[in-house]
């Protein structure tokens, strides 16, 4: 029979420790969608999504009750729009978003993301008009998440993309300004963005990947941190053996979850994302596990390499706990999401400079930041440039989201609830990349990229 | 399906009984029990059938929580496959 102490630990863990499967997203191609007239298009896709995704959110819920652990999000990322769009005739493709809307309303779903397209080297028929329309997209939806893809490791980063990135970023909040600037936390522009990430907002169904599938994102901060605080007294390697343990068994709950999902629905099972993903809820919260390490407060000298151990110690546990890997898996550090690093970024320990090297040891990059809403494009678009370059460089994913608050400065703060939480304005330097934003072309990529 | 019954609260009469005659209302058949007492918590675990529940196995959950808050216990029914999974490779 099964051990009392490890049935306690499971419970503990779900009732106090807010361990809980993030999300269970299911992927579905548009591709077989496209058609020239955008209305047809549409109707493909609204047909299509909701055929394949009626029985997520019950299966899902159904699940939960079984397990007894709560899911807290489903969501559906679909093939990059741009690509579908390529085939309309037409300019006004925010009626896709509106579709994507409509079908989030129709199956229940959270979030749906896939207003994307991926120009890391060059744009191609559809995706000047999505970027275009992006802003748009995002003030007349409340479900629809968008990505941009600017570089990669194999072809560099793509600088014109990224000066049309810094614009779009700062009209999304510019049209949201009367709801908290929440456009532009609905964006993310990535470098080597992952084809399987079941992550809002950059979650995308990418073309290698089968008709239809199911990701799942683990989460529980909190469960790490809780093992930490009651092993008192461990040395650092002490400490990566405890985090790869926990994280194993967090992970085998995804995997659980992913598996009853897959044969529940009749869709084959993708992927588990290792991650560690953060809530605004008070015990859920990876800066307060770099603080348990021993740090005095998030963005200390010293949470470099702490999130180093953490990252790389969540990838070894869960790895032997999945079967399929996939995603971004790591740590996430959205400010805005985590209690910890609110309160580190408010008191000023923890700065947009710290917070970029800590992406480059982490899962993602600048996340759900609030900047000063009198921030240049030319300045979000260099933010987007060196976190891009660190990804490119490192051959690995970064991100960036961040929301230029419109009409607020230093001091003030943003809220958009739920999941998304609230965030203090960082200061940014504003001293101007506009030249170097200025000149475009194509970044060339590194070394690593030869790899062949 | 085999599920999980945990009881965690505090120490008093007729806890088992009140659990397992909840237990044989629905024909769920229980088919181990362990049970600690640690200072005044009681902390009992009961491994059972629950493929004959007359009623649906989410019913059964309600009706084991509504139990539980009743008598200031805390009550969870859950499928063994989440205590498996986590802690045996």
């Amino acid at each position: 029979m099964l051990n009392v102490g490890d049935i306690l630990e499971t419970i503990q863990m779900i009732d106090n420790e807010n361990l809980d499967i993030r999300t269970v997203t299911m992927g579905i191609s548009l591709l077989d969608c496209a058609d020239s007239d955008i209305d047809k298009a549409c109707e493909k896709v609204y047909e299509k999504i909701v055929r394949s995704a009626k029985d997520l959110v019950p299966v899902c819920e159904k699940i939960e009750r079984e397990l007894g652990i709560p899911i807290i999000n489903k969501r559906i990322s679909v093939t990059p729009i741009a690509m579908i769009a390529a085939a309309c005739q037409s300019s006004n493709i925010v009626k896709f978003a509106l579709t994507l809307e409509r079908v989030a309303q129709t199956v229940g779903v959270n979030f749906i993301g896939g207003y994307s397209a991926l120009v890391h080297k060059g744009f191609s028929s559809g995706d000047y008009a999505l970027i275009e329309s992006i802003p748009e997209a995002l003030a007349s939806t409340e479900h629809v998440c968008s990505s941009v893809n600017v570089g990669s490791t194999k072809v560099g980063i793509n600088m014109d993309a990224v000066a049309m990135m810094g614009k779009s970023i700062r009209k999304c909040s510019e049209l949201t300004a009367d709801r908290d600037c929440i456009g532009a936390a609905k964006l993310v522009v990535f470098c080597n963005a992952p084809e399987d990430n079941p992550f809002m907002a950059g979650a995308f169904h990418g073309v290698g990947e089968p008709d239809c599938v199911i990701n799942v994102g683990v989460s529980g901060p909190g469960v790490v941190r809780a093992a930490l605080a009651k092993s008192q007294g461990l040395d650092i390697t002490g400490v990566a053996e405890l985090v790869k343990r926990t994280a194993f068994k967090i992970t085998r709950m995804g995997q659980l979850v992913a598996q009853m999902a897959a044969e529940r629905l009749f869709v084959p099972f993708g992927i588990v994302d290792l991650s560690l993903a953060p809530t605004p809820a008070v015990g859920d919260s990876v800066a307060h596990i770099l603080e348990e390490m021993g740090l005095e407060q998030c963005g200390a000298c010293g949470t470099t390499a702490c999130l180093a151990l953490l990252n790389d110690a969540v990838k070894k546990g869960g790895v032997m706990a999945s079967s399929q890997v996939g995603g971004l898996s790591g740590a996430f550090i959205p400010v805005s999401e985590d209690a910890g690093m609110i309160d580190a970024a408010r008191n000023g320990t923890l700065c947009i400079e710290k917070l970029e090297a800590m992406t480059a040891v982490c899962s993602v990059g600048l996340d759900m930041i609030v900047i000063p809403g009198d921030t240049p494009a030319e300045v979000i678009s260099g933010i987007i440039a060196d976190e891009a370059a660190i990804g490119m460089v490192n051959s690995k994913t970064t991100a960036v989201r961040l929301i230029p608050a419109i009409g607020k400065k230093m001091g003030d703060e943003l809220n958009f609830g739920g999941l998304l939480g609230s965030g203090p304005v960082m200061k940014v330097n504003t001293s101007s990349p506009a030249k170097f934003i200025g000149r475009g072309g194509q970044l060339p990529a590194p070394m690593q990229a030869l790899k062949n | 399906m085999r599920a999980v019954i945990t009881v965690i609260g505090k120490d008093m009469v007729g806890i088992l009984a009140k659990v397992s005659s909840c237990c044989a209302e629905y024909n769920v058949n229980v088919c181990e029990v362990t049970q600690s007492v640690l200072q005044d918590m009681f902390a009992m675990i009961m491994m059972s059938d629950v493929s004959n529940c007359s009623v649906s196995f989410d019913e059964f959950c309600e009706q084991m929580a509504t139990l539980g808050k009743e008598n200031n216990l805390s009550i969870h029914v859950m499928h063994e496959d989440i205590f498996n999974s986590m802690h045996r490779i």
